[in-house]
């Protein structure tokens, strides 16, 4: 007989759980369906004692199961106590293999046999998805595993580890601790990881840690023994155990063959849903992960919400309280009118599902500004993009003549340069009439521009124009710039990319919007270094002003973006301009003089070179020392760990040095900071002066360490206190002034957290480590001082 | 870019020290004192004075110097040491009138100029040795050359198991009893008389010629790597000679200083009761 239910819940994650227990509490007939023999899977497989996290931490849980941030095993144990506490009539080990029917009338196939009936579905599989099988003969040995909880359980083994992505360089870096460990990588090298992973997994192969075979792949197992094909034909590994890491097929297939359609074929798209997560099928809901919601609290929130609005039940957002109070400088409005006020008189933001605009605006400020009030400086470094929801701002586009203003009007947005280029501002700019604006941080900005194509392309649009304006032209009426503008191409190159080639006849001008780049020519059979070039400056001006073939090389020292300027269209823009053209020309010959200071002096070439190799393409501000004048002191080590509670984040001697230039193991704020990137705690910030900083919220996880190409970023557990001089002078407590004070051990129920340099942000009198040099040996310098200290440089001495 | 301590801020503190000194020298040429010139004119006691609160500034640098995240600079600090420190050279000696003679105010003015002479061996010491520690070590750290000498240690160990024991107990002297700085003396000679890895690399030489064929190969190995090892010493002992040498004039001039207020201290307290 078939069973029929209200609500049939497919997947136990944090959603269904929330749901069911919703549904339990409103005593609905329900059930929730569960592939594996427990609940949440996804938790389940995470690493022992993994320490979850409870971000977003403004937002309130609205649920009838319990959750906070804690370990694994905490959190997994109050879920199957609230499942019991609930009466959750919940099925372990079924499958959902198909869904059919409508609203009402919904059949469900359980492990493709048996099927049970359903008024309503909620769909919260996630998307873990089915994890994909090696597809060989002999797999079902039973020593082939698809995951590793926990990688300290083998020990003495040699393991296989199949597969090259994150999870398998993961596991593979885990097992060697203990184990001898091979790794098969399919292609031929490591593509699409994390770069820390990348890191530690080369490092590992490099010192023969890990074995790896690759362009490799499993023909066949037996007992003890896998079986590759590798492009000198077979080869044999004799192993104790296999582990393929080969990813999940997506849940999409299943989903679509459900009915829900996606927004478009992209891989990250996601199911089309209503405001009530309803998708397009109705009576079908989708939550969770899959709707595109993978923090565990937001999950859980809908999972509550989903089932009142089955029910029927008025159902309030739990953000609701949150957004009324960043709209609180909006009186006389709801949250829901100004959403909608939002998204009429915004474009860019206009993309975004009511969804996604209310989670984006749980991160956004909203400001009112009266006329003239200044809403950021010109050079401050802060990185926020203003979206303007009515009134209008002026931009002071002369630094020199603050009357010299462009308007921009409702619907328009700023700030984005900052963003874009990693460094201050270009503008002052202020209010010019009454006027509501958004505010958004940079991370969420970055989320929206990766997420939805349509805003992307507006910010693009918009800031070509505008960089061309502010860095090529600044003094000239926009409308003139049409014909320059649309026919600009936004270029990407990876460091190391050649821009521009010697000798080639091409003759467009690149203005570098992000990175850097290095000038070089061939002279006497090497390369000559010529010159760097900061992101906001141009290249390529001299073969379009000639019409001669390039004179020298242009190749990216970091990942750099350009905005490639059509030759043609520039040149015509030069013969309307005269003021411009002798500008660009008066700029064109100092840079002869300079090429041909350099090439005089060709070991200053050599230091732009080593300069460059020390990341300071991308820096924007780091420490430099004159070894010719450094006592080695140390006393730039001891004023850090004194200004930063016993933990220098400075090596003075580590580093490479070149002649008498050295550069120590300290942070170069990098204009895209790499440890940024991939902060799940989102701790790591740029302060209005540009110090990049961790804050207290820094969860201990390490990535930041592991993504900093430069190693300048410490795990460390907190210094002990700091005893008083008498008391360590009489007493011997502690470590003494300017003592390493960093705990040898672990300190009970202590955890490591990241320590990095900031800059002294919070000290007036600057960097300590440079105030506190006795003899003017360190010095801190941005990109833009860089090549003075080039021609400075005379016979090794900076 | 970089600028130094001694041409910090344009030579401010040296024009400052100059005009001090060159006013203070006209004065005394001008002065004509009742007698002759002495510490008890009001010109000495006027001259005293800024040399007693000279030397209880520049003594206070010992604490300016260990106090962290300040808003000025060490560099302008130390810079002003220097050069004010050298101007009490003329200061102290005008002050005393040129009165010399085996008592307290005189072993004061003495020590004074045995503190400032150090000082004066520490510019140089700054001046000089930096550069000659970087081109010493030619952009490799302490760390790596430890690391490598241990690196040869252990290579040597493993190509001595395979050969006669006279051998492998001149590898075993060469790793064991092998030191890098050590007394004062040692860090400042930059060389060891006595080092183990010297004395196994003679010794080997000499076994070489009587050793067996079969083990020619493993010997000349052998010396190939004590060889690279001894310049690795040789490097790391001169870095030690160079750090020492950047530090040691401070054991003298800090301890000298102090010595130099008691005796400062007890001068001026006898001029009171004498007066």
């Amino acid at each position: 007989m078939t069973e029929n239910f209200d609500i049939v819940i497919v997947g136990s994650g944090p959603a269904g759980l929330s749901a069911a227990a919703r549904a339990a509490q409103r005593g609905v007939n329900h059930v929730l369906f569960e592939r594996t023999d427990h609940a949440s899977d996804t938790i389940y497989k995470y690493q022992k004692k993994k320490f979850v996290m409870g971000t977003p931490d403004v937002l309130p849980l609205q649920s009838d199961m319990r959750f906070e941030a804690g370990v694994r095993e905490d959190i997994l144990d109050t879920w199957n106590a609230g499942l019991e506490e609930h009466s959750v009539n919940i099925s372990y080990n079924c499958e959902v293999t198909a869904i059919e029917g409508s609203k009402g009338d919904f059949t469900l196939t359980v492990n493709g046999k048996e099927t049970v009936k359903a008024k309503h579905v909620i769909m919260s599989i996630g998307v873990q998805g089915n994890l994909r099988q090696m597809g060989v003969p002999g797999q079902e040995w039973e020593r082939v595993q698809y995951q590793l909880d926990d990688p300290l359980e083998y020990e003495g083994e040699t393991v296989v580890v199949i597969g090259a992505g994150d999870a398998g360089i993961e596991n593979a870096i885990g097992l060697t601790a203990q184990n001898q460990v091979v790794m098969i990588n399919r292609g031929s090298e490591f593509a699409r990881v994390k770069q820390g992973n990348l890191n530690a997994i080369m490092a590992a192969i490099e010192s023969e840690t890990i074995e790896c075979y690759y362009s490799a792949t499993a023909a066949r197992v037996e007992p003890g023994l896998l079986v590759l094909k590798t492009p000198e034909g077979e080869a044999e590994v004799k192993c104790d155990r296999i582990i393929a890491r080969l990813g999940a097929n997506p849940p999409r297939r299943f989903v679509e063959a459900c009915g829900i359609k996606f927004s478009s074929e992209d891989r990250s798209a996601l199911p089309e849903l209503s405001a009530t997560y309803e998708s397009s099928v109705e009576g079908m809901y989708v939550v969770g992960a899959l709707a595109g919601y993978p923090l565990i609290k937001q999950a859980m929130n809908q999972g509550y919400e989903v089932v009142e609005t089955i029910l029927g039940h008025p159902v309030r957002p739990a953000d609701q309280a949150l957004l009324e109070e960043r709209f609180a400088a909006i009186e006389g409005m709801s949250v829901d009118e100004v959403l909608e006020a939002i998204q009429t008189n915004v474009p860019l933001l206009s993309h975004m599902s009511r969804l996604q605009l209310r989670e984006f605006m749980l991160e956004s400020q909203i400001h009112r500004f009266k006329p003239k009030d200044t809403i950021f400086e010109r050079n401050d470094f802060t990185n926020s993009v203003y979206s303007i929801v009515d009134g209008a701002v002026d931009i002071q586009i002369n630094p020199n003549d603050p009357s010299e203003v462009v308007t921009l009007h409702s619907g328009a947005f700023f700030g984005e340069m900052g963003l874009l280029s990693g460094r201050r501002r270009t503008a002052t700019i202020l209010a010019h009439a009454d006027s509501i604006l958004v505010e958004t941080p940079r991370r969420a900005m970055l989320k929206l521009i990766s997420s939805i194509d349509a805003a992307k392309r507006v910010i693009d649009e918009a800031a070509i124009a505008r960089q061309i304006q502010t860095h090529l032209a600044p003094n000239i009426d926009p409308a003139l710039l049409d014909e320059v503008v649309s026919t600009a191409t936004i270029e990407s190159f990876s460091a190391g990319d050649v821009v521009i080639q010697e000798g080639e006849t091409s003759n467009d001008v690149y203005l570098i919007r992000s990175g850097s780049m290095m000038v070089s020519r061939r002279i006497g059979g090497r390369d000559v270094v010529l010159s760097y070039i900061p992101a906001g400056n141009y290249v390529g001006e001299m073969a379009m002003l000639t019409e001669a073939p390039r004179s020298a090389t242009v190749k990216a020292t970091v990942a750099s973006e350009t905005i490639r300027i059509d030759a043609g269209a520039f040149k015509r823009l030069l013969e309307r301009e005269p003021v411009l053209k002798r500008e660009i020309e008066a700029r064109f010959q100092d840079r002869l003089v300079q090429n041909v200071e350099t090439e005089q002096r060709p070991d200053s070439g050599d230091i732009i070179d080593f300069l460059v190799n020390q990341g300071l393409g991308e820096a924007t501000d780091v420490l430099l020392i004159d070894e010719a004048l450094c006592v080695r002191c140390d006393n730039c080590e001891k004023a850090c760990a004194e200004t930063h509670g016993g933990k220098s984040r400075l090596k003075r001697e580590a580093g490479p040095t070149f002649g008498t230039l050295h550069v120590p193991t300290s942070c170069r704020h990098c204009e895209h900071p790499h440890c940024m990137s991939d902060c799940p705690a989102d701790s790591i910030h740029r302060a209005p002066n540009g110090e990049v900083f961790i804050d207290d919220k820094c969860i201990g996880c390490g990535n930041c360490a592991r993504g900093c190409p430069y190693n300048v970023i410490h795990m460390a557990y907190p210094p002990p206190e700091k005893p008083g001089l008498l008391q360590w002078l009489f007493m011997g407590m502690g470590p003494g002034p300017g003592e390493d004070k960093t705990p040898r051990e672990k300190p009970a129920g202590a955890r490591e957290t990241a320590t990095k340099c900031d800059m002294c942000k919070d000290i007036s009198g600057g960097p300590s480590c440079v105030s506190a040099c006795p003899t003017g040996a360190a010095i801190r310098v941005k990109p833009e001082e860089f090549f003075s200290i080039i021609t400075s440089t005379k016979s090794g001495r900076a | 870019m970089h600028e130094g301590f001694l041409v910090y801020g344009g030579f401010r503190y040296l024009k400052l020290a100059t005009l001090l000194s060159v006013v203070a020298i006209a004065v005394y040429g001008w002065h004509v004192p009742p007698d002759e010139p002495n510490g008890g004119t009001w010109l000495g006691y006027g001259l005293g004075s800024i040399g007693a609160a000279l030397i209880l500034w520049l003594m206070w640098f010992g604490i300016r110097k260990r106090r962290y995240g300040t808003t000025d600079t060490l560099q302008g600090w130390l810079s002003a040491h220097v050069y004010l420190g050298l101007s009490l050279i003329i200061v102290a000696t005008l002050h005393t009138g040129f009165q010399f003679g085996w008592n307290l105010h005189t072993l004061a003015y003495s020590l004074m100029m045995l503190v400032i002479a150090s000082g004066f061996f520490g510019i140089y010491a700054y001046a000089r040795y930096p550069q000659l520690m970087t081109e010493n070590r030619r952009g490799v750290t302490t760390d790596e050359v430890y690391n490598e000498i241990g690196e040869l240690d252990r290579e040597c160990r493993q190509v001595a198991s395979a050969l006669p024991d006279a051998i492998a107990s001149l590898v075993l002297v060469s790793c064991n009893e092998t030191r890098i700085g050590g007394s004062v003396f040692r860090q400042l000679s930059g060389v060891d008389a006595n080092c183990g890895t010297t004395r196994a690399f003679d010794g080997i030489r000499d076994l070489a010629s009587s050793a067996e064929a079969t083990h020619g190969a493993d010997i000349r190995k052998l010396i190939s790597l004590i060889g690279k090892k001894s310049t690795h010493l040789r490097t790391m002992r001169r870095d030690v000679q160079l750090k020492a040498l950047l530090e040691i004039w401070l054991y003298f001039h800090v301890p000298m200083s102090f010595a130099l207020l008691a005796a400062l201290a007890g001068h001026v307290l006898s001029v009171f009761y004498y007066w």
